[in-house]
């Protein structure tokens, strides 16, 4: 199809999904990836029941648990009965409508986020969606995917698509060299810090420039996983060789000359050079220091150098009462350094954080030291498989040495919704998405950062320069 | 899923920015396989102290705002998950209509599917209406989907705007599947288009 005008990534995307555009400019919107877990499902294969609909794309799916699930031993089954509940209806459910579904004790179970890519489910070009806000972590291939409610679940379940309007185009471009200390959580931690948490409502995040294309595929996901906090319908990075490599020899990604195939099309996704965006930012990656969240928004977020602000030099005055609130909450004491805020818990985990690359960051700086006293320090892999991999390489061994505990794969303290939770006033240290108030259980206190941060966190007992450190 | 047409009820306010979802409903409370029961949970952490007292000083613990079925909030309202237990929260507990600046996207499309009227108004008027709010028994306001207009207590008008397909399914009470199952035929042969374009793209088989 010939194009009078240049094109970005999701512009391609998008274009090549629509099915029917209808004359107010809605669009049936194709889905090629389904992913389903325990909590935003039930009521939606609950109305195909109601209605007599099928699964129009059983092999367009897939089902996980990760929500709810404790992280200790499962062997025995889930002792929580609304959870166990939530568990078996998704188990009846995918059975009675032929989805694809790893179970708890499967080696491939974990964080959906975590298993599309890890598993070849989610590719470039695709797009994906999820009962999950955090469905945006699938941008990193060079995906459109995005996080949707049961109403929409259900939707797509009968009818492989969506009805959906574009977004608009947003850029966030990244240059210069990060600096030691900082990861792929502090670029996206600072890009929020800027834009604000809804500096990216009705559009797309492209994140570009040469340090998004240094990162390796763990660092794009969590930019992209983060999209969201910035308000963002999606977050994604254009396809590249670093791609290619990762998705090369996946379980359910294309083999042999079907890869080929599917590289050449691939190639085609990136954004055209003179593509136009309807907003650009830009960051100078050298400027970016380790960053924590001070408050209970993403946006509150600062340099580990920095100090907690003073409500009261802010003008605007619903403005001011949310930061006083904030400040509260938080127990924090204006002007106090951040880095002298002791902790009670570290979390190390989460679809933002709970990949190989991140527990190996966390391992390598605690190797030889020990948890502070008094500081509960947890790692909890993304899934399965990660876990698998960790204990190959020892660094099961190496937390557990220093005093970490090493959990099951799941969705854990991210948000409190199994047995792993703060208990009010605990102030954590955690690599997760949200630091809502009671995100992590209620009256809990939570600080963002990357995980050589939590690392540094855990050893110290309070939050710490990471760069002092290493 | 109950149409909208004209609602007149009275309206709470909330005077706060970046309402997040776990604000509106605790992840704690998504262990429901049903869509309703959750309006006792609603502002669940704003709502109630640690012990379950209602705190009196929430606004939805006052009267009139008991029986508010409009919500007026500041920016961003609904930022966060996609979780749509925090519509079913809303209107568990009676909300039809929320008011605000602006609205995250999931939430915001959540609201439509639950026949939820989520109104987008400048700040500046959702100040005033924020004070027609604070009215106690006068706080009373009249939501024309029709019309496109918000009816103040002093019987001033608000316009506002709204996507033409949404208020067409709004005001019908129309379901999303069915309005798309009657493209049913280009669904089927986009897929078979696909098949051949994207040959190397597999299914998932366990």
């Amino acid at each position: 199809m010939p194009q009078d005008k240049p094109r970005t990534l999701f512009d391609k995307v998008w274009d090549s999904h629509v099915v029917e555009r209808l004359p107010d400019g809605t669009c049936v919107l194709y889905i090629d990836r389904h992913l389903v877990h325990e909590v935003t499902s039930p009521q939606a294969f609950d109305g195909l029941r109601t209605a007599g609909r099928r699964v129009r794309r059983p092999e367009a799916t897939l089902a996980v648990v990760d929500h709810n699930i404790p992280t200790s031993d499962r062997s025995q089954g889930i002792a929580e009965e609304e959870s166990r509940i939530q568990v078996e209806t998704l188990e009846s459910n995918v059975a009675a409508f032929g989805v694809p579904y790893f179970p708890v004790l499967d080696p491939r179970q974990g964080i959906v986020h975590i298993v599309g890519p890890e598993q070849g489910v989610s590719l470039p070009g695709m797009t994906i969606v999820c009962g999950d806000s955090h469905t945006s972590t699938h941008g990193a291939l060079g995906a459109l995917a995005f996080g949707i409610g049961t109403s929409e679940v259900e939707h797509v379940l009968a009818t492989q698509t969506l009805l959906q309007k574009p977004a608009k185009n947003m850029l966030v471009r990244v240059d210069g060299t990060l600096p030691p200390g900082c990861s792929a959580k502090d670029i996206v931690l600072a890009i929020i810090g800027r834009i604000g948490t809804a500096g990216g409502n009705g559009h797309v995040i492209e994140f570009g420039g040469e340090t998004i294309r240094a990162l390796d595929m763990a660092g794009r996901m969590t930019v992209c996983n983060m999209a969201i906090e910035a308000g963002a319908r999606a977050g994604l990075i254009a396809p590249d060789e670093t791609t290619f490599a990762y998705i090369d020899g996946r379980p359910f990604a294309p083999h042999g000359a079907a890869f080929d195939a599917a590289v050449a099309h691939w190639r085609t996704l990136p954004s055209d050079a003179d593509a136009v965006y309807d907003r650009v930012v830009t960051l100078d990656a050298a400027e970016i220091a380790p960053m924590v969240t001070w408050g209970t928004s993403p946006e509150a977020v600062l340099p580990i150098t920095g100090t907690v602000p003073n409500p009261a030099d802010e003008p605007d005055e619903a403005r001011r009462a949310q930061l006083q609130r904030m400040v509260e909450y938080m127990g924090l004491i204006p002007g106090q350094k951040l880095t002298e805020l002791v902790v009670d818990v570290v979390f190390v985990g989460s679809c933002t954080n709970g990949r190989i690359e991140d527990i190996r960051v966390v391992a390598q700086l605690v190797q030889g030291r020990r948890v502070a006293p008094g500081v509960r320090a947890m790692v909890v892999p993304g899934s399965g498989l990660v876990k698998q991999q960790a204990e190959a390489e020892g660094l099961d061994r190496i937390l557990r040495d220093a005093g970490f505990e090493w959990r099951e794969a799941g969705c854990s303290m991210c948000l409190g919704m199994n047995p792993d939770k703060l208990t009010p006033g605990q102030r954590c240290a955690s690599t997760s998405n949200r630091n809502f108030e009671g995100r992590q259980g209620p009256g809990g206190r939570t600080h963002l950062l990357s995980p050589a941060m939590a690392a540094a966190a855990a050893v110290t007992g309070h939050l710490t320069d990471v760069r002092e450190l290493v | 899923m109950d149409a909208f047409t004209t609602l007149t009820a009275i309206a709470a306010p909330l005077p706060m920015a970046n309402v997040d979802t776990d604000k509106i409903i605790p992840a704690r409370f998504l262990k429901t396989i049903k869509r309703t029961g959750l309006g006792a949970n609603l502002f669940d952490t704003l709502r109630y102290e640690a012990d379950g007292r209602e705190r009196p000083d929430f606004v939805l613990n006052q009267e009139p705002y008991r029986r508010a079925q409009i919500l007026i909030a500041y920016e961003n309202f609904g930022c966060g998950s996609s979780r749509e237990h925090a519509p079913w929260a809303l209107l568990d507990f009676g909300i039809r209509c929320v008011i605000a600046p602006d609205f995250a996207d999931i939430f915001h499309n959540n609201t439509f599917k639950n026949g939820i009227l989520p109104i987008r108004l400048p700040r500046e008027l959702c100040d005033l209406l924020m004070q027609d709010a604070r009215l106690g028994d006068n706080a009373r306001l009249t939501v024309d989907l029709a019309a496109q207009v918000v009816v103040r207590p002093n019987g001033a008008k608000v316009h506002f705007e709204i996507d033409p397909f949404r208020k067409h399914l709004l005001l019908n009470g129309l379901d999303d599947i069915g309005q798309t199952l009657q493209h049913a035929a280009k669904i089927d042969s986009y897929e078979a288009r696909q098949r051949q374009e994207k040959s190397w793209q597999p299914g998932i088989a366990i």
